[in-house]
């Protein structure tokens, strides 16, 4: 994969749209020969939880990516919050962690964060206590269960003290409970003050977790609503087709 | 043990081995680079001989042991002081080339044929080398050739001349040249049940001799004598002229002469001085 | 078969003085290659590894190859440089120790650069994304990286530890095999070999192979018992 070409931001001006931390206006990505992006446009509030929802293959993950600044779309628009393009931080499907104990890790994260030396090792523990992971600090990351493992991620990524928070189906293969741990932690870094955008195939998890929806199918975007509306009575073909578990035409 | 003290017992393991990069070898003495025939050194002569120099001379010689051919080769480099080697042509052009300054008679033994005690081609009983040679290819008998260049080796050449035959020509059939020293084509030898020409030193000497034996010995034709010559200073200048020259003299001198003379390997003296008198 | 084996024994357990040195040289020459091999190569295979250049593809091909050089080459290569007609002969290497480290730096660059080229290629992969979502810049990423590299990079070692402490085809060329001065183990056996003293040879190449174990069993140690085992 070649590296991401510089991406052209621009600022939302604060007076114009308060209330959106992040617009894509038109985004397209194609890999050979196939859309896998297709005019991708959304605005996403600056509260609460937005769920990009959607089947496989529909493109949620590409456009958290795009969203993070690890891919570049062959054209669109991308617009952002003041600063924000530096201050989001993404947490990946399957936890990548350095081989080092928990804590360890997320020193390292607030190093990089360039979180004084001083102050690391009690932010370090701050994070762990909010990820109910306190008990467990000294234990290698590798030797986690596979929900502490995602929570530790989550922590990590909150360690940069981001305003927007990206989680690309955070709870894919967890079972209930450990799923159940990583809402709570959703919740908690929400009620924090950061903004959470999560991908997910979940009806339900959204269901339990947004305030907006983001419904994508094959590359493009098929409703953008507020969720009690969304999850009553979805606009679009697709996402009413996908709700009844029924094959999307 | 923390990763953080593993990883400095590396970093100082690193540090060790770059202070030995830089520390040059302990070196007390002056030293001598002697390029030399690997019979003197595969007989065991020069460890009898050198540190008898050394406490005679406080000068230490450093010895490498390669075939006559190279050795000449690494004179005219001047990757030494000073050569023993066994090849008088080879080496009476090396003078006239002007990469040594003068050759000496030092010491003479001879060479044999060994073969396998079954002696499929009764070189036994054969009177000359010549002879011995035209048995073993009538017979095509295997025969081991160093085929290296080196001064045994230009001896065995010199001899199938006299022949009048062209072994060469049966070269990887019963003919075999094995392109290594004379220890290593001994081995080849002894494993492949083929006859060799060896000097006797390095025979006697060698502890691999399965059922070899003896087969064709005391034809003058036999005669292996060694040269000993100092390397031109006017053509090489890192020459250390006056601890090489030290070192030729006392080999030539009645005391060096004697110590040749008294190394014995089994009973039996392995090299016989000849160093002109005066 | 005579007793030159249990000699060499004997001579091993009343720690024979001439043994003993030839032991200690073939550590300090074979340590001195790789120590200064892998600081050359490890910085190369991070390079290799994770900034593209033009012929970048070519040289990891020619590094590869040059996995299988033969030591004799090397070392005719290097007798040519160091020998006083040759380019490099002022400096007056030629039948000492550093010739001997040199030759074998250069038989171990090669596999330690490519072996941990590959390393830092699949622990990039593994890290890069990870770490620039945490905001680290490149230097942080490389830094990172190597440190997480480490224990791979001990076994990158212990594979050049191997070629340099069992190559005898370009030591013996540039150093020339001089007793007490440039005798390693390797050069002894093949000499003693040629003296057809064989089974002398094979004891000193138990000897040696014990001392590849040990080198090896240190390592494995040290890897495991540092309350990270459960890391690897």
């Amino acid at each position: 994969m070649s590296e991401p070409k510089i991406i052209p931001l621009h600022s939302l001006s604060a007076t114009d749209t308060p209330d959106v931390v992040l617009r894509l206006s038109d985004v397209t990505y194609t890999r050979r020969d196939e859309k896998l992006l297709d005019c991708v446009s959304f605005d996403i509030p600056s509260d609460g939880m937005t769920a990009i929802l959607g089947p496989n293959g529909a493109g949620k993950t590409l456009t958290l990516r795009v969203i993070a600044g690890l891919i570049a779309p062959d054209s669109g628009r991308i617009d952002m919050a003041d600063g924000l393009k530096d201050n989001m931080a993404l947490v990946f499907q399957t936890p990548v962690l350095l081989r080092r104990s928990a804590r360890a890790n997320l020193i390292h994260a607030l190093k990089i964060a360039r979180v004084p030396r001083r102050l690391r090792p009690r932010q370090a523990d701050e994070l762990l206590a909010l990820a109910d992971l306190l008990d467990l600090a000294d234990r290698p990351a590798c030797a986690l269960s596979g929900g502490e493992q995602q929570r530790l991620s989550i922590v990590r990524a909150l360690a940069r003290e981001p305003r927007v928070l990206l989680l690309d189906e955070p709870t894919a293969s967890l079972d209930p409970r450990s799923t159940a741990a990583i809402e709570r932690l959703a919740r908690r870094t929400m009620r924090l003050g950061t903004k959470v955008i999560f991908v997910t195939h979940d009806w339900a998890q959204a269901k339990r977790l947004a305030s907006g929806v983001i419904f994508l199918h094959r590359g493009q975007v098929t409703e953008v609503t507020r969720a009690p509306q969304f999850f009553d009575d979805p606009q679009s073909r697709a996402a009413r087709c996908y709700k009844l578990g029924r094959l999307i035409p | 043990m923390t990763t953080t003290t593993l990883f400095r017992g590396i970093a100082l393991a690193l540090a060790t081995g770059l202070g030995l990069v830089a520390t040059p070898t302990l070196a007390a003495n002056p030293f001598i680079t002697v390029q030399s025939t690997t019979s003197t050194q595969n007989s065991g002569l020069y460890d009898y001989l050198l540190p008898k120099f050394t406490a005679d001379t406080g000068i230490d010689v450093h010895v490498v042991a390669v075939g006559t051919g190279q050795a000449l080769k690494n004179g005219a480099n001047c990757d030494g002081d000073l050569l023993v080697v066994h090849a008088k042509s080879a080496e009476e052009k090396f003078i006239a080339a002007g990469y040594g300054v003068k050759r000496t008679n030092l010491m003479y033994n001879d060479f044999i044929i060994v073969g396998p005690a079954s002696d499929p081609a009764h070189v036994a009983a054969t009177k000359t080398v010549v002879d011995a040679l035209k048995a073993i290819a009538g017979a095509k008998a295997a025969f081991a050739s160093r085929g290296d260049n080196s001064g045994t080796n230009k001896k065995e050449i010199a001899l199938w001349k006299a022949t009048g035959l062209d072994p060469a020509k049966d070269s990887g059939t019963w003919y075999r040249e094995t392109g290594s020293g004379m220890g290593a084509t001994l081995n080849t030898a002894v494993g492949m049940n083929a006859y060799t020409l060896t000097d006797r030193a390095t025979w006697l000497k060698f502890g691999n001799k399965g059922d070899f034996k003896i087969l064709s010995q005391g034809d003058p034709a036999l005669f292996n004598q060694y040269g000993i010559i100092l390397v031109n200073p006017a053509h090489c200048d890192n020459v250390k002229v006056k601890q090489a020259k030290t070192f030729i003299d006392w080999m030539l001198s009645p005391r060096g002469q004697k110590v040749i003379g008294s190394y014995r390997a089994f009973g039996t003296q392995l090299f016989h001085p000849n160093a002109p008198k005066g | 078969m005579d007793n030159g084996f249990l000699d060499a024994f004997r001579m091993l357990a009343r720690f024979d003085p001439d043994l003993v040195e030839i032991i200690l040289l073939s550590i300090k020459v074979s340590f001195s290659a790789v120590a200064v091999a892998l600081l050359l190569a490890l910085p190369f295979g991070a390079l290799l590894a994770t900034w593209p250049f033009p012929g970048r593809r070519a040289l990891v091909v020619l590094v590869n190859a040059l996995m299988g050089l033969p030591p004799v080459v090397v070392g005719l290569g290097l007798y040519l440089l160091f020998s006083h007609r040759g380019a490099l002969g002022v400096l007056e290497f030629l039948y000492t120790p550093t010739a001997m480290i040199v030759a074998q730096t250069v038989l171990v660059f090669p596999i330690a650069a490519s072996l941990s080229r590959q390393v830092f290629v699949d622990l990039h992969a593994q890290y890069d994304e990870m770490l620039r979502s945490l905001g680290a810049n490149k230097w942080q990423i490389l830094l990172t990286v190597f440190w997480e590299a480490r224990r791979s990079l001990l076994t990158v070692a212990l594979a050049g530890m191997g070629r340099a402490l069992s190559e005898v085809g370009a030591v013996m060329i540039v150093g020339g095999n001089i007793d007490h001065v440039t005798r390693v183990m390797t050069t002894a056996i093949a000499l003693e070999t040629s003296k057809g003293s064989l089974a002398f040879a094979m004891a000193l190449g138990i000897v040696l192979l014990a001392l590849s174990v040990i080198v090896n069993a240190a390592v494995s140690f040290l890897r495991t018992d540092n309350g990270g085992a459960v890391h690897v």
